[in-house]
Protein backbone atom coordinates (compact mmCIF):
# COMPACT_ATOMS: atom_id res chain seq x y z
CA UNK A 1 0.00 0.00 0.00
CA UNK A 2 1.30 3.43 -0.94
CA UNK A 3 1.98 5.53 2.14
CA UNK A 4 0.16 8.85 2.49
CA UNK A 5 2.09 12.10 2.26
CA UNK A 6 2.39 13.44 5.76
CA UNK A 7 4.72 15.51 7.87
CA UNK A 8 7.34 13.71 9.90
CA UNK A 9 6.49 12.45 13.39
CA UNK A 10 5.36 15.25 15.65
CA UNK A 11 5.08 17.65 12.72
CA UNK A 12 1.44 18.54 13.30
CA UNK A 13 0.82 20.87 16.20
CA UNK A 14 -1.97 20.15 18.73
CA UNK A 15 -3.52 23.51 17.77
CA UNK A 16 -3.75 22.40 14.15
CA UNK A 17 -5.45 19.12 15.09
CA UNK A 18 -7.87 20.97 17.38
CA UNK A 19 -8.74 23.41 14.59
CA UNK A 20 -9.30 20.50 12.18
CA UNK A 21 -11.69 18.78 14.61
CA UNK A 22 -13.87 21.86 15.15
CA UNK A 23 -13.84 22.71 11.45
CA UNK A 24 -14.94 19.17 10.62
CA UNK A 25 -17.95 19.33 12.98
CA UNK A 26 -18.92 22.82 11.84
CA UNK A 27 -18.59 22.04 8.14
CA UNK A 28 -20.71 18.89 8.41
CA UNK A 29 -23.38 20.68 10.46
CA UNK A 30 -23.45 23.53 7.92
CA UNK A 31 -23.79 21.17 4.97
CA UNK A 32 -26.56 19.18 6.70
CA UNK A 33 -28.53 22.37 7.42
CA UNK A 34 -27.91 23.59 3.85
CA UNK A 35 -29.31 20.42 2.29
CA UNK A 36 -32.23 20.10 4.75
CA UNK A 37 -33.18 23.77 4.34
CA UNK A 38 -33.07 23.57 0.56
CA UNK A 39 -35.12 20.36 0.53
CA UNK A 40 -37.73 22.06 2.73
CA UNK A 41 -37.73 25.06 0.36
CA UNK A 42 -38.19 23.01 -2.80
CA UNK A 43 -40.65 20.68 -1.07
CA UNK A 44 -42.92 23.60 -0.25
CA UNK A 45 -42.83 22.99 3.51
CA UNK A 46 -43.05 26.74 4.13
CA UNK A 47 -44.44 29.72 2.19
CA UNK A 48 -41.86 31.56 0.10
CA UNK A 49 -40.96 35.24 -0.13
CA UNK A 50 -40.14 35.00 -3.84
CA UNK A 51 -42.71 33.06 -5.91
CA UNK A 52 -41.00 30.46 -8.09
CA UNK A 53 -42.47 31.87 -11.30
CA UNK A 54 -40.98 35.29 -10.43
CA UNK A 55 -37.45 33.91 -10.10
CA UNK A 56 -36.39 34.19 -13.78
CA UNK A 57 -37.15 37.92 -13.73
CA UNK A 58 -35.51 38.51 -10.34
CA UNK A 59 -32.29 36.53 -10.83
CA UNK A 60 -31.49 38.52 -13.97
CA UNK A 61 -31.52 41.85 -12.09
CA UNK A 62 -28.55 43.63 -10.47
CA UNK A 63 -28.68 43.12 -6.72
CA UNK A 64 -29.97 46.66 -5.99
CA UNK A 65 -32.97 46.26 -8.32
CA UNK A 66 -33.57 42.73 -7.04
CA UNK A 67 -33.78 43.95 -3.43
CA UNK A 68 -36.17 46.74 -4.40
CA UNK A 69 -38.48 44.41 -6.38
CA UNK A 70 -38.37 41.40 -4.07
CA UNK A 71 -38.65 42.99 -0.65
CA UNK A 72 -35.75 40.85 0.54
CA UNK A 73 -33.75 42.45 3.38
CA UNK A 74 -30.07 43.37 3.56
CA UNK A 75 -27.69 42.51 6.40
CA UNK A 76 -29.18 40.32 9.13
CA UNK A 77 -32.77 41.31 8.33
CA UNK A 78 -33.35 37.80 7.00
CA UNK A 79 -33.43 36.49 10.59
CA UNK A 80 -36.91 38.00 10.97
CA UNK A 81 -38.09 36.05 7.90
CA UNK A 82 -37.09 32.51 8.80
CA UNK A 83 -40.70 31.39 8.36
CA UNK A 84 -40.12 31.73 4.59
CA UNK A 85 -38.71 28.68 2.81
CA UNK A 86 -36.36 30.60 0.53
CA UNK A 87 -34.94 32.58 3.46
CA UNK A 88 -34.59 29.49 5.65
CA UNK A 89 -32.60 27.87 2.84
CA UNK A 90 -29.92 30.54 3.38
CA UNK A 91 -29.27 29.39 6.97
CA UNK A 92 -26.85 26.66 5.92
CA UNK A 93 -24.92 29.17 3.82
CA UNK A 94 -24.58 31.49 6.80
CA UNK A 95 -23.37 28.61 8.97
CA UNK A 96 -20.74 27.65 6.39
CA UNK A 97 -19.59 31.27 6.08
CA UNK A 98 -19.29 31.55 9.88
CA UNK A 99 -17.72 28.22 10.78
CA UNK A 100 -14.15 29.56 10.80
CA UNK A 101 -14.87 32.00 13.62
CA UNK A 102 -15.35 29.45 16.46
CA UNK A 103 -12.33 27.54 15.13
CA UNK A 104 -10.23 30.69 15.36
CA UNK A 105 -11.55 31.54 18.85
CA UNK A 106 -10.48 28.15 20.19
CA UNK A 107 -7.17 28.50 18.35
CA UNK A 108 -6.53 31.93 19.89
CA UNK A 109 -7.06 30.49 23.39
CA UNK A 110 -4.74 27.59 22.58
CA UNK A 111 -2.01 29.97 21.43
CA UNK A 112 -2.50 32.16 24.51
CA UNK A 113 -2.20 29.07 26.72
CA UNK A 114 1.17 28.30 25.14
CA UNK A 115 2.35 31.89 25.39
CA UNK A 116 2.58 32.20 21.61
CA UNK A 117 1.53 35.84 21.64
CA UNK A 118 2.35 36.61 18.00
CA UNK A 119 -0.07 33.97 16.74
CA UNK A 120 -2.57 34.82 19.46
CA UNK A 121 -2.57 38.36 18.04
CA UNK A 122 -2.90 37.14 14.44
CA UNK A 123 -5.79 34.80 15.34
CA UNK A 124 -7.49 37.62 17.27
CA UNK A 125 -7.06 40.03 14.33
CA UNK A 126 -8.54 37.43 11.96
CA UNK A 127 -11.52 36.96 14.26
CA UNK A 128 -11.97 40.74 14.26
CA UNK A 129 -11.88 40.92 10.45
CA UNK A 130 -14.39 38.07 10.03
CA UNK A 131 -16.75 39.41 12.72
CA UNK A 132 -16.64 42.86 11.15
CA UNK A 133 -17.38 41.35 7.72
CA UNK A 134 -20.24 39.29 9.17
CA UNK A 135 -21.67 42.21 11.14
CA UNK A 136 -22.76 43.97 8.00
CA UNK A 137 -20.72 47.10 8.76
CA UNK A 138 -19.24 46.89 5.27
CA UNK A 139 -22.16 45.51 3.38
CA UNK A 140 -25.66 46.32 4.49
CA UNK A 141 -25.99 49.94 3.40
CA UNK B 1 -16.60 -7.47 -25.09
CA UNK B 2 -20.29 -7.28 -24.21
CA UNK B 3 -19.34 -5.90 -20.85
CA UNK B 4 -17.26 -3.16 -22.49
CA UNK B 5 -20.10 -2.28 -24.81
CA UNK B 6 -22.48 -2.18 -21.85
CA UNK B 7 -20.14 0.14 -19.92
CA UNK B 8 -19.66 2.38 -22.97
CA UNK B 9 -23.44 2.49 -23.44
CA UNK B 10 -23.90 3.55 -19.80
CA UNK B 11 -21.23 6.24 -20.15
CA UNK B 12 -22.91 7.54 -23.29
CA UNK B 13 -26.25 7.71 -21.52
CA UNK B 14 -24.62 9.53 -18.61
CA UNK B 15 -23.09 12.16 -20.89
CA UNK B 16 -26.39 12.47 -22.78
CA UNK B 17 -28.20 13.13 -19.49
CA UNK B 18 -25.63 15.76 -18.51
CA UNK B 19 -25.93 17.35 -21.94
CA UNK B 20 -29.71 17.45 -21.55
CA UNK B 21 -29.27 19.15 -18.18
CA UNK B 22 -26.93 21.79 -19.55
CA UNK B 23 -28.72 22.31 -22.86
CA UNK B 24 -30.86 25.30 -21.83
CA UNK B 25 -27.69 27.25 -21.08
CA UNK B 26 -26.18 26.32 -24.43
CA UNK B 27 -29.44 26.98 -26.26
CA UNK B 28 -29.82 30.45 -24.78
CA UNK B 29 -26.16 31.27 -25.41
CA UNK B 30 -26.90 30.39 -29.04
CA UNK B 31 -29.76 32.89 -29.08
CA UNK B 32 -32.87 30.89 -28.10
CA UNK B 33 -35.38 32.89 -25.99
CA UNK B 34 -34.97 32.36 -22.23
CA UNK B 35 -38.71 32.69 -21.62
CA UNK B 36 -39.26 29.42 -23.49
CA UNK B 37 -37.38 27.56 -20.76
CA UNK B 38 -39.32 26.64 -17.58
CA UNK B 39 -37.75 28.25 -14.49
CA UNK B 40 -36.89 24.95 -12.78
CA UNK B 41 -34.73 23.83 -15.70
CA UNK B 42 -32.14 26.52 -14.91
CA UNK B 43 -31.29 25.37 -11.36
CA UNK B 44 -31.33 21.78 -12.64
CA UNK B 45 -28.96 22.69 -15.48
CA UNK B 46 -26.81 24.59 -12.99
CA UNK B 47 -26.59 21.48 -10.82
CA UNK B 48 -25.54 19.43 -13.89
CA UNK B 49 -22.90 21.93 -14.97
CA UNK B 50 -21.51 22.21 -11.45
CA UNK B 51 -21.39 18.43 -11.15
CA UNK B 52 -19.25 18.30 -14.32
CA UNK B 53 -17.09 21.21 -13.12
CA UNK B 54 -16.52 19.47 -9.78
CA UNK B 55 -15.60 16.26 -11.59
CA UNK B 56 -12.91 17.87 -13.73
CA UNK B 57 -11.67 20.36 -11.12
CA UNK B 58 -10.07 17.73 -8.89
CA UNK B 59 -7.99 15.99 -11.61
CA UNK B 60 -7.05 19.44 -12.96
CA UNK B 61 -5.81 20.52 -9.53
CA UNK B 62 -8.08 23.57 -9.23
CA UNK B 63 -10.89 24.47 -6.83
CA UNK B 64 -13.74 24.82 -9.28
CA UNK B 65 -14.66 28.41 -8.40
CA UNK B 66 -12.38 29.73 -11.13
CA UNK B 67 -14.41 27.81 -13.73
CA UNK B 68 -17.78 28.44 -12.10
CA UNK B 69 -17.98 32.24 -12.34
CA UNK B 70 -17.02 32.73 -16.01
CA UNK B 71 -19.00 29.72 -17.25
CA UNK B 72 -22.18 30.34 -15.26
CA UNK B 73 -22.14 34.11 -15.85
CA UNK B 74 -21.48 33.52 -19.54
CA UNK B 75 -24.05 30.86 -20.31
CA UNK B 76 -26.83 31.24 -17.71
CA UNK B 77 -29.38 34.07 -17.34
CA UNK B 78 -28.34 34.89 -13.75
CA UNK B 79 -26.98 38.36 -13.02
CA UNK B 80 -23.25 38.50 -12.36
CA UNK B 81 -23.87 39.74 -8.78
CA UNK B 82 -25.57 36.44 -7.83
CA UNK B 83 -23.07 34.35 -9.79
CA UNK B 84 -20.15 35.92 -7.91
CA UNK B 85 -21.86 35.34 -4.55
CA UNK B 86 -22.51 31.70 -5.49
CA UNK B 87 -18.94 31.38 -6.85
CA UNK B 88 -17.50 32.36 -3.48
CA UNK B 89 -19.74 29.84 -1.75
CA UNK B 90 -18.72 27.10 -4.18
CA UNK B 91 -15.05 27.82 -3.46
CA UNK B 92 -15.74 28.16 0.27
CA UNK B 93 -17.68 24.89 0.56
CA UNK B 94 -14.99 22.97 -1.34
CA UNK B 95 -12.26 24.47 0.86
CA UNK B 96 -14.20 23.72 4.06
CA UNK B 97 -14.81 20.14 2.99
CA UNK B 98 -11.11 19.60 2.26
CA UNK B 99 -9.82 21.63 5.24
CA UNK B 100 -9.98 19.10 8.10
CA UNK B 101 -8.24 16.39 6.07
CA UNK B 102 -5.54 18.76 4.87
CA UNK B 103 -4.83 19.96 8.41
CA UNK B 104 -4.80 16.47 9.93
CA UNK B 105 -2.60 15.12 7.15
CA UNK B 106 -0.14 17.96 7.56
CA UNK B 107 -0.59 19.08 3.95
CA UNK B 108 -1.87 22.44 5.21
CA UNK B 109 0.20 24.35 7.76
CA UNK B 110 -1.51 26.72 10.20
CA UNK B 111 1.61 28.74 11.06
CA UNK B 112 2.19 29.39 7.37
CA UNK B 113 -1.46 30.07 6.58
CA UNK B 114 -2.55 32.46 9.34
CA UNK B 115 -0.31 35.50 8.62
CA UNK B 116 -1.10 35.26 4.89
CA UNK B 117 -4.82 34.84 5.53
CA UNK B 118 -5.09 38.00 7.60
CA UNK B 119 -4.28 40.51 4.86
CA UNK B 120 -5.85 38.33 2.18
CA UNK B 121 -9.15 38.46 4.10
CA UNK B 122 -8.97 42.24 4.35
CA UNK B 123 -8.23 42.34 0.61
CA UNK B 124 -11.17 40.03 -0.12
CA UNK B 125 -13.59 42.29 1.77
CA UNK B 126 -12.31 45.37 -0.08
CA UNK B 127 -12.54 43.45 -3.37
CA UNK B 128 -16.12 42.35 -2.70
CA UNK B 129 -17.18 45.91 -1.90
CA UNK B 130 -15.45 47.27 -4.99
CA UNK B 131 -16.84 44.48 -7.18
CA UNK B 132 -20.42 45.12 -6.10
CA UNK B 133 -20.03 48.88 -6.58
CA UNK B 134 -18.60 48.73 -10.11
CA UNK B 135 -20.84 48.69 -13.21
CA UNK B 136 -21.55 45.12 -14.37
CA UNK B 137 -20.01 45.66 -17.82
CA UNK B 138 -16.73 46.83 -16.26
CA UNK B 139 -16.60 43.76 -14.00
CA UNK B 140 -17.38 41.49 -16.96
CA UNK B 141 -14.56 42.94 -19.05
CA UNK B 142 -12.13 42.72 -16.12
CA UNK B 143 -13.32 39.17 -15.40
CA UNK B 144 -12.74 38.17 -19.02
CA UNK B 145 -9.22 39.60 -19.01
CA UNK B 146 -8.45 37.96 -15.63
CA UNK B 147 -9.73 34.55 -16.75
CA UNK B 148 -7.70 34.73 -19.98
CA UNK B 149 -4.61 35.61 -17.90
CA UNK B 150 -5.33 32.66 -15.57
CA UNK B 151 -5.50 30.35 -18.60
CA UNK B 152 -2.11 31.63 -19.78
CA UNK B 153 -0.72 31.29 -16.23
CA UNK B 154 -1.97 27.70 -15.98
CA UNK B 155 -0.44 26.91 -19.35
CA UNK B 156 2.96 28.45 -18.73
CA UNK B 157 3.60 28.47 -14.96
CA UNK B 158 6.49 26.42 -13.73
CA UNK B 159 6.34 24.62 -10.41
CA UNK B 160 9.04 23.49 -8.08
CA UNK B 161 8.45 20.28 -6.09
CA UNK B 162 10.98 21.19 -3.36
CA UNK B 163 12.19 24.80 -3.73
CA UNK B 164 15.60 25.60 -2.29
CA UNK B 165 15.42 28.25 0.44
CA UNK B 166 19.00 29.11 1.38
CA UNK B 167 18.32 32.29 3.35
CA UNK B 168 15.00 32.43 5.24
CA UNK B 169 13.80 36.00 5.80
CA UNK B 170 13.68 37.53 9.26
CA UNK B 171 9.87 37.75 9.45
CA UNK B 172 9.50 34.07 8.53
CA UNK B 173 12.10 33.17 11.17
CA UNK B 174 10.45 35.38 13.81
CA UNK B 175 7.06 33.74 13.15
CA UNK B 176 8.71 30.28 13.09
CA UNK B 177 7.18 29.43 9.73
CA UNK B 178 8.84 26.14 8.92
CA UNK B 179 8.11 22.44 9.01
CA UNK B 180 9.08 18.92 8.08
CA UNK B 181 7.24 17.28 5.22
CA UNK B 182 7.36 13.56 4.57
CA UNK B 183 7.28 12.89 0.85
CA UNK B 184 5.85 9.45 0.22
CA UNK B 185 7.12 9.32 -3.37
CA UNK B 186 10.78 9.76 -2.48
CA UNK B 187 10.35 8.35 1.03
CA UNK B 188 12.30 11.18 2.63
CA UNK B 189 11.58 13.91 5.17
CA UNK B 190 12.00 17.38 3.72
CA UNK B 191 12.73 20.35 5.95
CA UNK B 192 11.05 23.42 4.59
CA UNK B 193 11.20 27.08 5.51
CA UNK B 194 10.22 30.27 3.75
CA UNK B 195 11.76 33.35 2.24
CA UNK B 196 10.28 36.63 0.95
CA UNK B 197 7.50 36.47 3.59
CA UNK B 198 6.61 40.21 3.41
CA UNK B 199 6.32 39.99 -0.39
CA UNK B 200 4.18 36.86 -0.03
CA UNK B 201 1.86 38.61 2.45
CA UNK B 202 1.52 41.58 0.07
CA UNK B 203 0.76 39.33 -2.90
CA UNK B 204 -1.85 37.43 -0.88
CA UNK B 205 -3.59 40.73 -0.11
CA UNK B 206 -3.76 41.39 -3.86
CA UNK B 207 -5.03 37.89 -4.58
CA UNK B 208 -7.71 38.41 -1.89
CA UNK B 209 -8.89 41.55 -3.70
CA UNK B 210 -9.27 39.57 -6.95
CA UNK B 211 -11.15 36.80 -5.14
CA UNK B 212 -13.57 39.36 -3.69
CA UNK B 213 -14.12 41.34 -6.90
CA UNK B 214 -14.80 38.32 -9.11
CA UNK B 215 -16.06 35.73 -6.62
CA UNK B 216 -13.28 33.37 -7.64
CA UNK B 217 -11.57 30.95 -5.33
CA UNK B 218 -7.95 31.94 -5.63
CA UNK B 219 -6.03 28.66 -5.54
CA UNK B 220 -4.74 29.38 -9.06
CA UNK B 221 -2.78 32.32 -7.58
CA UNK B 222 -2.16 31.11 -4.02
CA UNK B 223 -0.18 28.03 -5.03
CA UNK B 224 2.35 29.88 -7.27
CA UNK B 225 2.87 32.56 -4.58
CA UNK B 226 3.50 29.96 -1.86
CA UNK B 227 5.60 27.70 -4.07
CA UNK B 228 7.56 30.02 -6.36
CA UNK B 229 7.73 33.21 -4.28
CA UNK B 230 7.96 31.89 -0.71
CA UNK B 231 9.69 28.58 -1.42
CA UNK B 232 7.13 26.21 0.14
CA UNK B 233 7.12 22.58 -1.18
CA UNK B 234 4.47 22.11 -3.85
CA UNK B 235 2.21 19.72 -1.92
CA UNK B 236 2.27 21.88 1.21
CA UNK B 237 1.55 24.92 -1.02
CA UNK B 238 -1.51 23.25 -2.54
CA UNK B 239 -2.82 22.04 0.83
CA UNK B 240 -2.22 25.35 2.62
CA UNK B 241 -3.82 27.26 -0.26
CA UNK B 242 -6.98 25.17 0.14
CA UNK B 243 -7.10 25.94 3.84
CA UNK B 244 -6.50 29.67 3.30
CA UNK B 245 -9.50 29.77 0.95
CA UNK B 246 -11.74 28.47 3.73
CA UNK B 247 -11.18 31.74 5.62
CA UNK B 248 -10.56 34.29 2.84
CA UNK B 249 -13.64 33.29 0.83
CA UNK B 250 -15.82 33.43 3.94
CA UNK B 251 -14.69 37.04 4.54
CA UNK B 252 -15.75 38.00 1.01
CA UNK B 253 -18.90 35.84 1.16
CA UNK B 254 -20.15 37.84 4.17
CA UNK B 255 -20.13 41.02 2.08
CA UNK B 256 -22.22 39.33 -0.63
CA UNK B 257 -24.59 37.85 2.01
CA UNK B 258 -25.05 41.22 3.72
CA UNK B 259 -25.58 43.00 0.40
CA UNK B 260 -28.33 40.48 -0.43
CA UNK B 261 -26.41 39.13 -3.44
CA UNK B 262 -27.25 35.54 -2.66
CA UNK B 263 -30.12 33.47 -3.99
CA UNK B 264 -30.60 30.01 -2.50
CA UNK B 265 -31.96 28.73 -5.82
CA UNK B 266 -28.60 29.55 -7.46
CA UNK B 267 -26.13 29.00 -4.61
CA UNK B 268 -27.34 25.69 -3.15
CA UNK B 269 -27.54 23.58 -6.36
CA UNK B 270 -24.10 24.95 -7.26
CA UNK B 271 -22.54 23.96 -3.94
CA UNK B 272 -24.14 20.50 -3.87
CA UNK B 273 -23.37 19.86 -7.56
CA UNK B 274 -19.72 20.80 -7.33
CA UNK B 275 -19.17 18.83 -4.13
CA UNK B 276 -20.78 15.68 -5.55
CA UNK B 277 -18.77 16.13 -8.74
CA UNK B 278 -15.55 16.56 -6.75
CA UNK B 279 -16.36 13.34 -4.90
CA UNK B 280 -16.49 11.50 -8.26
CA UNK B 281 -13.52 13.48 -9.60
CA UNK B 282 -11.31 12.30 -6.75
CA UNK B 283 -12.02 8.71 -7.88
CA UNK B 284 -11.45 9.59 -11.54
CA UNK B 285 -7.93 10.72 -10.66
CA UNK B 286 -6.76 7.13 -11.08
CA UNK B 287 -8.21 6.63 -14.56
CA UNK B 288 -8.01 10.04 -16.23
CA UNK B 289 -4.85 11.61 -17.63
CA UNK B 290 -4.31 14.76 -15.57
CA UNK B 291 -2.54 16.51 -18.47
CA UNK B 292 -5.53 15.94 -20.79
CA UNK B 293 -7.95 17.29 -18.17
CA UNK B 294 -5.68 20.27 -17.62
CA UNK B 295 -5.74 21.08 -21.34
CA UNK B 296 -9.53 20.78 -21.30
CA UNK B 297 -9.74 23.21 -18.36
CA UNK B 298 -7.47 25.70 -20.11
CA UNK B 299 -9.64 25.49 -23.23
CA UNK B 300 -12.78 26.04 -21.11
CA UNK B 301 -11.15 29.04 -19.40
CA UNK B 302 -10.21 30.54 -22.77
CA UNK B 303 -13.78 30.10 -24.04
CA UNK B 304 -15.41 31.41 -20.85
CA UNK B 305 -12.93 34.30 -20.58
CA UNK B 306 -13.55 35.33 -24.18
CA UNK B 307 -17.31 35.08 -23.60
CA UNK B 308 -17.11 37.32 -20.48
CA UNK B 309 -14.95 39.82 -22.34
CA UNK B 310 -17.32 39.96 -25.32
CA UNK B 311 -20.38 40.18 -23.07
CA UNK B 312 -18.82 43.08 -21.17
CA UNK B 313 -17.92 44.85 -24.42
CA UNK B 314 -21.45 44.31 -25.73
CA UNK B 315 -20.23 42.18 -28.67
CA UNK B 316 -22.05 38.99 -27.62
CA UNK B 317 -24.85 39.55 -25.14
Amino acid sequence: MKPMDSPARGGISPEQLLYARILDYGMKAGLAVLIAGFAAYLGGALPVQLPFEELPRLWALPVGDYLRDSGMPMGWGWLAMLDRGDVLALTGIVLLAGVSVPCLVVLAFAYAGRGDWAYFGIALALIGVLVLAASGVFGSH
Amino acid sequence: MNNNRHTAHHRLRGWAALFALTSPALACAAGAPEAAVPWWLWPLALFGVCFVLGMIAVPAGIGGGVLFVPIVSGFFPFHLDFVRGAGLLVALASALAAGPGLLRGGLADLRLALPLTLLASVGAIIGALVGLALPTAVVEVALGITILCIAVLMWSAKRSEFPDVTRPDSLGVALRICGVFHDAQSGRDVDWRVHRTPLGIGLFAGVGVLAGVFGLGAGWANVPVLNLVMGVPLKVSAGTSGFILSIVDSAAAWVYINKGALLAIIAVPSVIGIMLGAFIGARLLRVLRASAIRRLVIAMLLLAGARALMKGMGWWT
